[in-house]
């Protein structure tokens, strides 16, 4: 894409970038609202002491300092569940989904269409009204399904709490993430995948690759890098705004000795239960800024970016 | 020339090569089908089925007990059921209708049109791709309240309607139409709106389908607007009324409830899925951020 020239050249021109900005206004607008200003007032908010009743003070970087100093339940455990998850579940995920999707791509239309579907249908599902099938899944004693085949295998001998124990809520929020992951980027890179010209293998085979791994990272890989790219994007998004799972599942903010606290459910925390909003907005800006730089570093280790 | 074998991208036909990725398809998709599966099954279980132990994961003798009961109990709610369905209905179709409205009339002109801010705002809305709404809702929150959307219908509509991964889609996909076929409209004396209406929309019918989905799929699904912004029960969504269904009733009969509503909310979107999945991947292929 050209950095388009600045210069209007015709003598309408004006007048067609007039339409230009009318056909975007609508969307402009809407963007402005509800993404732009949401954003840019809680940068302006966690400069402050908000609690929702009094008017707002200036104070700094207080709310960033008590966050990164003295808020030992987010230094010892939000920061680091967050951390964690994200690490497993976005890069797993996003290596899942690409793994898929080029077998997927190796076998013939119909039954491709047919795999594609069901390997998609978790993301259909509303994760809400699905928390209602992991607790029964999951459920605590004896009667929990997964307890029970378990205890038919002999594998353990009591039931394990899987949603109130601090040892598994966390691997149990990583599986139920996961298996939502093949999302739309899973999507996208399936098709960039079938989009690639077959002459390029060919000519690959003849510079003398031998076998499909080689294939997969000379040939596959460059070939479609905007839809990885993308497919990176949306397993950011897909890994972070599932982050407020933990909650869901144990059923109480803070979850069980904040065995899967993430930084969403410590918003939720300290905004809409304790009304120290300005300290909720320093805690979004810093997952903000999670998200933004996550790709970037994902595009560095996987060296996407030449 | 004889290493040149294993390239079958894309296969017309069944090969015993492919054995291999049936086997790990097979495995992957009876992993990823088993919760889903297990929504059927529980939805259509009788009561002592429910209570059975040990317990059955499939269902042996189907019944509609559940859905009954789920309607038995809408009933004596204070509002009745058709009213939050009504909400769900409605709040769903105008979000989808003026998100591919919204989102197509700016796809067009970001991929079509010249103009000083273009680059930037693709740059801002890429950027936007990685917005996660719930991580700002506080102050989304207060915005909405100084807007007067609180306990009004259409916070279900019109903070969703700004959809990124939309316009991304559809301006990605635009871009393909070739100049030349606008050109020869504009020649022919076609004004922008007929140009927009009567070439670039029919043109763009797959990214349409995606972002319909994709927009349907958020909008049915979420509770996000019910539980932050609605008070009153009959502007709440179907949704919503779900999940509270589902977090009062922790006994066993609320949970072959909850397998019913969960059931109810899955199946729209898995038959728009079906239906559109062909649009889906013809969007998907133009999908790239480059």
């Amino acid at each position: 894409m050209s950095n388009g020239k600045k210069a209007v050249r015709k003598k309408g021109g004006l007048n067609k970038a007039g339409i230009a900005y009318l056909f975007l206004a609508p969307y402009l607008v809407l963007f402005a609202v509800f993404i732009v200003i949401p954003v840019l007032l809680a940068v302006i908010l966690s400069f402050t002491d908000f609690d929702s009743i009094n008017f707002p003070n200036f104070i700094g970087l207080e709310n960033y300092i008590t966050l990164f100093t003295s808020d030992s339940v987010f230094m010892q455990y939000v920061l680091p569940n967050t951390i964690k998850f994200s690490l497993i579940v976005g890069p797993a995920g996003y290596f899942l989904s690409f793994f898929l999707a080029w077998v997927l791509a190796q076998i013939p239309h119909l039954p491709r269409t047919i795999f594609a579907l069901i390997l998609y249908s978790p993301s259909m599902t509303s994760g809400i009204t699905m928390t209602v099938i992991w607790k029964v899944l999951f459920n605590g004693d004896q009667t929990g399904y997964l307890n029970s085949v378990l205890i038919n295998l002999g594998w353990i001998q009591e039931p394990i709490q899987w949603l109130q124990s601090t040892e598994y809520l966390m691997p149990v929020m990583i599986v139920v993430s996961l298996w939502s992951s093949m999302g739309v980027g899973f999507l996208a890179m399936l098709a960039g995948i079938l989009n690639i010209n077959t002459d390029l293998y060919e000519a690959g085979y003849i510079d003398g690759i031998s076998n499909r791994f080689q294939e997969i990272i000379y040939i596959t890989i460059p070939s479609m890098k905007p839809q990885m790219l993308f497919g990176a994007v949306m397993a950011v998004v897909n890994t972070f705004q599932s982050g407020a799972i933990g909650v869901q599942l144990s059923g109480a903010n803070p979850t069980p000795q904040y065995a899967g606290q993430m930084m969403l459910n410590h918003i939720e925390d300290y905004g809409f239960l304790r009304y120290e909003m300005g300290y909720a907005a320093a805690i979004s800006v810093v997952l903000l800024l999670l998200i933004w730089f996550s790709p970037r570093v994902i595009f560095r280790l996987l060296g996407e970016k030449d | 020339m004889a290493s040149f074998q294993g390239t079958k991208i894309n296969p017309t036909r069944f090969h015993k090569s492919q054995i291999k990725f049936y086997i790990i398809l097979i495995i992957m998709s009876v992993v990823m089908a088993l919760p889903i599966v297990f929504i059927f099954c529980q939805a259509f279980k009788p009561i002592d089925e429910l209570f059975a132990y040990p317990p059955k994961f499939f269902v042996r003798n189907p019944s509609l007990s559940n859905f009954r009961k789920l309607f038995a109990t809408m009933e004596t709610s204070n509002v009745p059921i058709a009213r939050y369905f009504f909400n769900s209905l409605a709040s769903t179709l105008l979000t989808v209708v003026f998100t591919l409205l919204i989102s197509s009339l700016a796809g067009y002109a970001l991929a079509k049109k010249k103009f000083r801010l273009k680059n930037f705002v693709f740059n801002m809305n890429t950027l936007a791709l990685m917005f996660v709404p719930t991580a700002v809702m506080i102050p989304k929150y207060l915005v909405i309240n100084e807007l007067g959307l609180i306990d009004n219908f259409w916070v279900h509509v019109i903070p969703a309607l700004a959809l990124p991964v939309g316009l991304f889609l559809i301006k990605q996909f635009m871009d393909q139409i070739p100049d030349e076929l606008l050109e020869a409209a504009r020649i022919d004396g076609a004004k922008e709106r007929t140009i927009f209406f009567r070439i670039v929309l029919p043109l763009s019918k797959s990214p349409l389908a995606t972002v319909a989905i994709l927009a349907f799929q958020t909008a049915w699904n979420t509770i996000d607007a019910s539980s932050l912004y609605v008070n009153s029960e009959v502007n709440q969504t179907f949704a919503f009324y779900m999940s509270t269904l589902t977090t009062t009733g922790n006994d066993v009969v609320g949970q072959g409830m909850a397998a019913a509503a969960a059931l109810i909310m899955f199946i729209p979107n898995l038959i728009i899925f079906i239906v559109m999945q062909k649009q889906v991947m013809d969007t998907m292929a133009h999908s790239g951020i480059k």
